[in-house]
């Protein structure tokens, strides 16, 4: 049997060892993973045009991914009356990098909505434009988000993608493992023949309307619920921008 | 003169460094005396982490070094761990070092790191370490220590791996999926090596969605028991 100071002296020292160890890991390595979670984002992002990629996301590299997102993506941050923030006003908002890749959807979906900044990437590929918008909600379990591309008639729906922080494999988290999930979103419309905004229903039982719906996945409807909600609120958020948008196609 | 005698020394020395009871020390774990079918210890991650090979794979290996050094670690410090915290002092031991495997793990391949997510930390409430700490590394010399923890962990890893496979290959179709090896077997396009839409003989398998949810794991794991036991009866009244 130890001594209570033998027991004392022996807890702070490994106290210390330990702590030192890992937090000069931690501070070592916070570089490389700032690095990976910004690519593993742009991954996310670029994924929603996957259709006009030179190849599947996943078979790109991570140089590819950069190269591409460096390339011919254009972002910029807009507030939800759908002006264009500059960067000094983002860095202002509290996102030191000042770029619209910056942005925490997490932090914004706290906001109170005419707060929020929203990211905007705009794929450029063969003549035509493709808008990106980043969503997020809540699944069953956790948060769930995804990213939305539209087309340049800001109707037309040109991909998306979705991703999850704890949903149920091989049911929630079809939403990210299941292309044919995402694939449905293709040519979809997010408003009505009248020109109201309707969004994209994820329906349990399948999809009743082909321009509207798409069909939802067995045993994870709270999940496919969440998607449908995160989907009709992120796009109201950029509902503005979207209208001004498209009244000036009209026009045009 | 020198090479004569090192060479002479060599056998001898040998054995006592991997003699018969240090072999046992890493195959008991494999066959006999398996933390999971036999111990039924470490089940949670055996049914959580088990959908795809690759992770998998990534698990055992993070098992593998956790538990070694752990084990290193506390055979090292066995003679100076006070009794009365040595629970606390394990503990310690075994977090530090997943913590390290999960800040390296989310450095070098952020999409498993995504993927495995809490899994890797809950490494800590995985009850064979806690458990050859306590019943092996106290009480004995580190190479020995190492020997044992890096028995027991593969023979966890193996298991996981066995699972993973048959998981992954009826419920998704592929293996190594997510890694840059991945194959892709069973499916109903042409990026399968079995087209299942035009193949004759494999016209009738749909994925089996029941395999990727945790239920299947069970029913593999109870088959692997089942056909353990039945080669090695003595094996039935232990657990």
């Amino acid at each position: 049997m130890h001594s209570t100071n033998y027991v004392i002296r022996f807890v702070l020292i490994m106290t210390c060892v330990v702590a030192l160890v890992l937090a000069a890991m931690a501070t070592l390595l916070q570089p490389v993973h700032k690095a990976n979670e910004a690519l593993y984002n742009k991954r996310g992002i670029i994924q929603a045009v996957e259709t006009k990629l030179p190849k599947p996301v996943g078979e790109m590299t991570d140089a590819e991914v950069a190269d591409v997102f460096d390339s011919k993506v254009e972002q910029y941050v807009i507030n939800t009356d759908g002006e264009r923030l500059s960067e000094e006003e983002v860095i202002e908002a509290g996102y030191p990098g000042g770029k619209a890749e910056n942005i925490d959807m997490e932090k914004e979906k706290k906001k109170d909505p005419s707060d929020r900044l929203l990211p905007v990437f705009k794929y450029q590929h063969e003549g035509s434009d493709y808008f990106i918008f980043s969503v997020r909600g809540n699944g069953l379990w956790d948060a769930i988000w995804g990213n939305i591309a539209l087309e340049s008639n800001f109707n037309d729906v040109a991909g998306a993608t979705f991703d999850h922080k704890s949903e149920t494999p091989g049911l929630g988290a079809e939403i990210k493992d299941n292309p044919n999930f995402r694939d449905q979103f293709i040519g979809k419309e997010i408003f009505s023949e009248d020109g109201k905004f309707v969004s994209i229903t994820v329906r349990k039982g399948g999809a009743k309307d082909p321009d509207h719906e798409v069909d939802g996945i067995s045993g994870a409807t709270i999940t496919a619920d969440g998607v449908t909600a995160m989907l009709e609120n992120g796009l109201e958020n950029y509902m503005s921008y979207i209208k001004e948008n498209r009244s000036q196609k009209v026009k045009n | 003169m020198a090479e004569e005698t090192q060479v002479k020394d060599e056998p001898k020395e040998k054995k006592e460094f991997f003699g018969r009871k240090e072999r046992r020390l890493i195959t008991d774990p494999l066959t006999d005396n398996n933390p999971i079918t036999v111990q039924v210890l470490g089940i949670c991650s055996a049914l959580a982490v088990t959908t795809l090979l690759y992770p998998s794979i990534i698990m055992a290996v993070a098992v593998i070094f956790v538990m070694i050094f752990s084990n290193l670690t506390t055979s090292l410090l066995r003679k100076y761990i006070p009794k009365q915290v040595r629970m606390i002092v394990q503990l310690v031991i075994i977090a530090s070092l997943v913590t390290m495997v999960e800040l390296s793990l989310k450095a070098l391949n952020f999409a498993v790191y995504k993927q495995l997510s809490v899994f890797i930390g809950l490494i800590i409430t995985n009850c064979i370490i806690m458990g050859r700490l306590e019943a092996f590394a106290l009480a004995n010399k580190p190479w020995q220590s190492i020997l044992d923890g890096l028995g027991n962990a593969v023979g966890y890893g193996a298991i996981l791996i066995i699972v993973a496979f048959f998981r992954e290959l009826f419920g998704k179709g592929s293996l190594f999926a997510g890694s840059p090896i991945e194959f892709k077997i069973i499916g109903p396009t042409q990026d399968f090596l079995i087209n299942t839409s035009e193949s004759v003989m494999f016209g009738w398998y749909t994925n089996n969605n029941l395999m990727v949810l945790s239920v299947a794991a069970m029913f593999i794991l109870a088959i692997l028991i089942w056909v353990q036991r039945s080669y090695n009866p003595e094996l039935v009244d232990v657990s």
